[in-house]
């Protein structure tokens, strides 16, 4: 009996103002696996995230999406997040006078429901997240994003993904501006909320340095817009050694 | 209730009307006679009915203001309000014995579910009486007076012939003649020294009746020391055809006192609300305005604070939203005359849907006054590109030692801010309301609890159906 992906893109095309960016992604995470996908800047990296979390600036030209066999394509932003997608930003947007305790609540509350965000479960939850993240409990009375450093808004993402539990969470270059004890802290973060679930994760990063820590099952090369290699844990270090030239070159030459 | 009022009334939930069942109502338009009138049937002392008088003349003879929005001003036609309107004969001071359509109306607002909770008294207007009136017995026992003004004229005499008009002369402007000449109902309170009034006294004001005119005119007196926290609250019915709102409202904060004057202004779109509200703060007192203006057709509105007594503080917080066919022109005024006074002026207004929104304010420091501090901060949030915002600013510094900040933003709410809550599962009005409440968090978070939930509620609805 096959298992259903929990993530399954087929020939995704994508375009900003006319301009094509992704220009044909097959990618399939099945339940409890970690994928990470590479590339220089440029390459179409955090136009996927966009593209999957339903950017309005983003037009989907082709292809298809399913998350657990559901069209993600069809809904709205806020309907994916109901149905279990989660994104990591890599630029955060601040939101003046909302305090991040009301926001979580909130938050939690429209994805999983009223229940979800009330009663001592809730507060445990956030409690440890708090304290496994670093983050004092003053942090609750601040408003999103508002004078974050950027350390900060890197583990509030994170906060956020591990009360959501998302099915599927997707970090876009959560990793970049943090220090290494950040960095492993993000990736306990996720082990947390992925690891032994029927969840997935999609760490979109430039670096190999995150994917020490959480340990993908595949690695996925995207250039220009395309995946054009996919592969275990090893392609991460050959890509530190080597740089991505070889793969362009590699690619041409199959062209 | 016609195309139009549908129109205009959207989601505001207060629009109902009551049948009217007046028991006094005076024909519409205004004249020497009516002023008169009203102030026999009210049986008043010969000095407050030639105030009325004078007051009458300096309205007619006064033209009407040429700033704001002269337009929506000209459409104003005195001769179609009705003046004076009566519905229960009687103040009670028991919710039962209120006449039945208005308790209801009453319990509809949450009136006397609020006054059981968290309020230290209660007076509810509606139409030109206060109809309910109320403030607990340990305050009445500290000599805490909290009566409507026409009571407190009646058995505080004295007192009030010694302030009234102190603060806010007859003749300040157009509007504060029309209400001096014609007022009725407001409320009169005279706190004494020392003492604390810890919750807070609110008074409700219905306007219920179509081309109704209300013209409330309070009184606060905090003694030496004292402290107190007024709420007023205020809804009207939609119609189609225009009223008037026309209140004074003058403060005086003795030596050391505390007043805290907290308003939640949520008249239906065809109110015409234009007040004049000032306070007066001696040495070491303060005196603060929490003013929130979401509904009314046209409001202008300008707390002041007159800082004559060194030490004295002034604040003024404010929010501002204008919908559809609104114009909301706030601000606030601050006149430092003694040394080492301060001024905090915090305005936030939000525009959607073609809403106008001005900030006009004025802060002037004496020659006089050495080591004075001021600070302003303007912000206003578009929602869409028909809406407008204004800031009018003015600052007449007259001592060089006063060390004065002004900051104004006008910011849009961007795709990428409503990207990221949406991407937390909430809907793009949703999102809206977040971004809206939050803007106005820095006024919210000074208003009792239950004023905060409430104004939040509001501005969600607000959010509904804006998404095109």
């Amino acid at each position: 009996m096959s298992v259903t992906p929990l993530l399954k893109i087929e020939g995704l095309k994508a375009s900003i103002d006319e301009t094509e960016i992704l220009k044909g992604i097959d990618l399939e995470i099945l339940p409890g696996e970690v994928h990470a996908v590479m590339g220089r800047n440029g390459s179409g990296k955090s136009t996927t995230a966009h593209v999957l979390m339903g950017h309005p600036d983003y037009e989907v030209t082709n292809g298809n999406v399913k998350l657990d066999g559901e069209d993600l394509l069809e809904m709205e932003s806020y309907e994916r997040a109901r149905a279990g997608v989660f994104l990591s930003f890599q630029y955060p947007h601040s939101v003046p006078g909302l305090q991040v305790g009301n926001f979580l609540r909130r938050s939690v509350s429209a994805i999983n429901g009223e229940e979800a965000a009330k009663g001592p479960e809730f507060r445990n939850l956030l409690k440890e997240g708090m304290e496994q993240l670093g983050l004092d409990r003053s942090f609750l009375a601040r408003y999103v994003n508002d004078g974050f450093s950027g350390g900060e808004k890197k583990r509030f993402e994170i906060l956020q993904m591990m009360l959501i539990k998302p099915k599927l969470a997707i970090l876009d270059e959560t990793d970049s501006g943090l220090d290494i004890d950040g960095i492993r802290t993000v990736a306990q973060g996720v082990d947390a909320a992925i690891r032994g679930s029927n969840s997935g994760a999609l760490i979109i990063t430039h670096y190999n340095r995150i994917l020490e820590h959480v340990k993908p099952d595949k690695i996925h090369v995207l250039i220009d817009g395309k995946i054009v290699k996919s592969g275990g844990p090893e392609l991460a270090n050959k890509l530190e050694e080597r740089g991505y030239d070889w793969i362009e070159k590699e690619v041409m030459a199959n062209e | 209730m016609s195309e139009d009022a549908r129109e205009a009334v959207g989601d505001y939930k207060a629009g109902w009307h009551d049948p009217e069942n007046a028991t006094i109502r005076f024909d519409y338009g205004l004249s020497e006679q009516v002023v008169r009138d009203i102030s026999a049937l009210k049986n008043e002392p010969e000095w407050m009915t030639e105030i009325r008088v004078k007051a009458f003349h300096h309205f007619m003879e006064r033209p009407m203001p040429t700033w704001g929005n002269m337009h929506m001003l000209e459409e104003i036609d005195f001769d179609k309000v009705c003046y004076y309107l009566r519905s229960s004969n009687a103040t009670e001071k028991n919710w039962e014995d209120v006449p039945e359509d208005i308790r209801n109306t009453f319990e509809r607002l949450g009136i006397p579910e609020a006054e059981q909770k968290w309020l230290s008294g209660v007076t509810a207007q509606y139409e030109s009486e206060a109809v309910y009136h109320s403030i607990r017995e340990d305050l009445e026992e500290q000599g805490v007076i909290f009566l409507d003004m026409d009571s407190g004229l009646r058995e505080y005499e004295g007192i009030v012939k010694e302030y009234f008009c102190s603060v806010v002369p007859f003749s300040d402007n157009k509007f504060s003649a029309l209400n001096t000449a014609v007022w009725s109902g407001g409320s009169f309170i005279y706190v004494p020294s020392g003492v604390h009034v810890e919750m807070p006294v609110q008074a409700y004001f219905r306007i219920n009746a179509k081309n109704m005119g209300q013209f409330e005119r309070t009184l606060i007196i905090a003694d030496e020391g004292s402290s107190i926290h007024y709420v007023e609250g205020c809804t009207a019915p939609t119609y189609s055809t225009d009223s008037l709102h026309s209140a004074v409202v003058e403060l005086i904060a003795m030596p050391g006192a505390h007043i805290r004057y907290s308003t939640v202004q949520n008249w239906s779109a065809n109110v015409y609300n234009l007040v004049t509200k000032r306070g007066v703060a001696h040495e070491n007192a303060t005196i603060e305005w929490i003013d929130g203006n979401i509904g009314s057709k046209l409001t202008m509105k300008y707390p002041a604070v007159i800082l004559k007594g060194e030490g004295s503080h002034a604040e003024v917080i404010s929010v501002a939203y204008s919908g559809k066919g609104q114009h909301q022109d706030a601000g606030a005024k601050i006149h430092h005359l003694a040394s080492n006074t301060t001024s905090k002026i915090l305005s936030k207004s939000i525009s959607k849907n073609g809403g106008r929104g001005s900030y006009r304010g004025m802060v002037t420091v004496s020659p006089k006054a050495e080591n004075c501090k001021v600070n302003v901060v303007c912000d206003a949030l578009l929602l869409d590109e028909a809406s407008r915002s204004d800031t009018y600013p003015t600052m007449e510094v007259g001592n060089s030692g006063a060390r004065c900040e002004h900051e104004a933003s006008v910011s849009k709410v961007s795709d990428d801010q409503l990207f990221y809550l949406m991407s937390r599962g909430h809907s793009e009005e949703e999102a809206l309301a977040l971004i809206v409440n939050g803007f106005f968090e820095p006024f919210t978070r000074e208003l009792p609890m239950e004023y905060a939930v409430e104004l939040n509620q509001l501005m969600s609805l607000e959010m509904e159906g804006s998404i095109g």
